[in-house]
């Protein structure tokens, strides 16, 4: 009885892990496609029934990188020109009949998503660690009320905030520049940062900073010298969170950008070549944009419980 | 800046200066107010703003005239809006993609939180990073690709279910499902990421205390799983309600805002303030989902207060 019973949770065991292997590759199905789309070549993008192999291609990421205009019939490059040519623009012309004109729009975007995330990501959470601290440690007067007025800040839907900043920043001249996104971002995490810090903190145990005080620290030092160095965890995770929310972030920049400080996510739907949407290209820059957030997610997967429920549960 | 100020009681014993330290209700104050500051300039000012504009009548592509574009006519906007016949078909379409999706990401996620919770080996950390790996995706970029994904020509999609060449994106009957496939396949592992948080949660020896009583699977689920997850369920319930309700990346990157679009608060709303410029419309149509969310997450919280105790 007893041996039979083993057995058969023994192979209950193994049902169940390859049940949960089936869906992991079927629930990773769309990013296979996405990458399997960025390496087709020019004309195997749009062949029915799909193919999954075929000759990997690296036109697409070549033309998500640069802008391009159709050789005009009649004047088709010599044999000479084409062994002329960069080993890009070879393989832009042999896909895709075109010719590679400057860099494109894409590296530009790309620039500016780093800039604008990587500089509100270091501001919010330079206000949200020491807001936290201070809600943390001490005493504020209506405290609670000020956390949750800080939160329902972040529970707005950007919709219906975006009308009156949309005035504001007409009337600022902050629309589609740098400085007016990354305020907005700023403004959009840093309740989220102030709450999760607030968590971390809250778990660092206060006699340090006492013994430190005693000996003469002030609470500056204490601060910066305790209290820092042992929340660096949760600072870095809570970092990471608003890197990938504003890397994310859609509604703003689509409303507030139009070309100096456009994101990606507001760029890449949008582009119509002279050959139709692109595919391959918008599949290829799609891969390159969703990476930096892949990295990070798998870095950041121990906290990932605690940053999506604002630091409400921790694990 | 008072804090760098030499105070007048400056200690000079042994003729050295020493400055008085910062006292830490200065500190704290320097520590909150610039966050909520921003946080009043950035959020509050606009949200008093769009209530002002919610009673008048204004439009933001006209030039400002006192009087005339901000006109002030009451609650003109409000009655407009829940007058009109087709907003309430934009209403219950809402409605039906916050209760269809959350529905099924609810059921998925908690499903698959259990089967994993359930699974001992190794690689079970790994299988829940891939699977939580859709949630921190842009959502506007992945609609995009779900887009090519759908297409009725040449889109996998059709092809791995072995359907025809359904037009998944542009035929209005059909695109509000897509969007919700698309947010149940990005968002069930938050549900699943919460629930699993919970069922760790759950002491052992209840389960043992069970085992000695023989309670069946089904009682034992019923009385000690649910009960204790339920908090955490509620919590992941009430974050996804909301989001779905102003999802806007989403349908924007799947199928855009025109003609075909499904007729979703948030596309109608965008399409009211920055296509039509009815600005002032819009803020009130702005207001009127605020306060759907506030009536509905308050009545959420209820329920959690209710389950905590």
């Amino acid at each position: 009885m007893a041996i039979i019973a083993n057995r058969k949770r023994r192979i209950g065991r193994w049902v169940l892990i390859i049940v949960l292997i089936v869906i992991t590759f079927i629930y990773l199905i769309p990013f296979m496609y996405i990458i399997n789309t960025a390496f087709k070549p020019w004309t195997g993008i749009k062949v029915y029934p799909p193919t999954v192999i075929f000759k990997p291609s690296i036109g697409s990421f070549i033309r998500i990188f640069t802008s391009r205009t159709v050789y005009p019939p009649g004047e088709v490059p010599t044999e000479e020109e084409i062994s002329g040519m960069k080993w890009y623009e070879r393989i832009v012309y042999k896909e895709t009949n075109e010719e590679v004109v400057r860099l494109g729009d894409f590296p530009r975007r790309y620039l500016n998503s780093i800039i604008i995330c990587s500089i509100s990501t270091l501001i919010t959470v330079i206000l949200g660690t020491i807001a936290a601290y201070g809600f943390s440690r001490f005493n504020v007067r209506g405290k609670d009320d000020l956390l949750f007025f800080i939160l329902s800040t972040r529970m707005l839907p950007p919709v219906v905030v975006v009308i009156p900043v949309f005035l504001m920043f007409r009337f600022l001249g902050l629309t589609d520049t740098h400085i007016g996104l990354i305020l907005l971002y700023i403004a959009f995490n840093v309740s989220f940062a102030v709450w999760v810090l607030k968590g971390f903190i809250d778990e660092i145990p206060t006699e340090y900073e006492e013994a430190a005080m005693v000996d003469g620290y002030t609470r500056f030092q204490v601060f910066r010298k305790i209290v820092v160095p042992q929340a660096t965890t949760g600072i870095a995770a809570t970092a990471v969170f608003c890197f990938i929310f504003s890397w994310n972030e859609y509604a703003f920049a689509f409303l507030l950008s139009r070309k100096i400080a456009q994101t990606v996510p507001a760029w890449l739907p949008y582009q119509m070549g002279v050959l139709g949407y692109d595919w391959g290209a918008a599949a290829a820059g799609t891969f390159i944009f969703l990476l930096p957030a892949m990295v990070f997610t798998i870095i950041l997967r121990k906290h990932l419980v605690r940053g999506i429920t604002f630091g409400a549960i921790r694990k | 800046m008072s804090i760098f100020k030499k105070s007048k009681k400056n200690d000079t014993r042994n003729g050295q200066v020493y400055y008085r330290p910062m006292r830490d209700i200065t500190l704290l104050r320097l520590f909150i107010l610039p966050t909520i500051i921003l946080l009043i300039v950035i959020n509050v000012f606009p949200l008093f703003w769009s209530l002002f504009l919610s009673f008048s009548r204004y439009s933001a592509k006209m030039p400002n005239i006192w009087g005339t574009n901000p006109r002030m006519i009451g609650t003109i906007n409000y009655s407009r809006i829940l007058t009109d016949p087709d907003m309430w078909i934009r209403f219950i379409t809402t409605a039906k993609y916050v209760v269809l999706s959350v529905g099924g990401e609810m059921i998925l996620g908690f499903g698959l939180a259990l089967l994993i919770f359930r699974s001992d080996f190794k690689a079970k950390g790994l299988i829940t990073t891939l699977l939580v790996l859709p949630m921190t995706m842009s959502p506007v970029i992945v609609g995009l690709m779900w887009q090519l994904f759908y297409d009725p020509n040449w889109g996998t999609f059709n092809y791995l279910l072995g359907l025809g060449r359904i037009d998944w994106v542009s035929d209005p009957a059909r695109n509000l499902y897509s969007i919700v496939i698309v947010d149940i396949w990005m968002w069930t592992p938050f549900v699943m990421l919460l629930s699993i948080a919970g069922l760790s949660a759950i002491p052992k020896y209840l389960y043992e205390a069970a085992e000695i009583d023989r309670a069946s699977w089904w009682l034992k689920f019923r009385k000690i799983t649910l009960p204790m997850v339920y908090p955490l369920l509620l919590v992941a319930l009430i974050f996804r309600t909301i989001e779905a309700f102003k999802i806007f990346d989403l349908p924007m990157g799947i199928v855009g805002r025109g003609a075909v679009a499904p007729r979703l608060l948030s596309l109608h709303l965008y399409n009211v303030s920055f296509v039509t410029w009815k600005t002032s419309y819009g803020s009130a149509l702005g207001y009127i989902m605020l306060i759907i969310i506030i009536a509905t997450t308050s009545i959420f919280i209820k329920y959690l207060n209710k389950a905590k105790q």
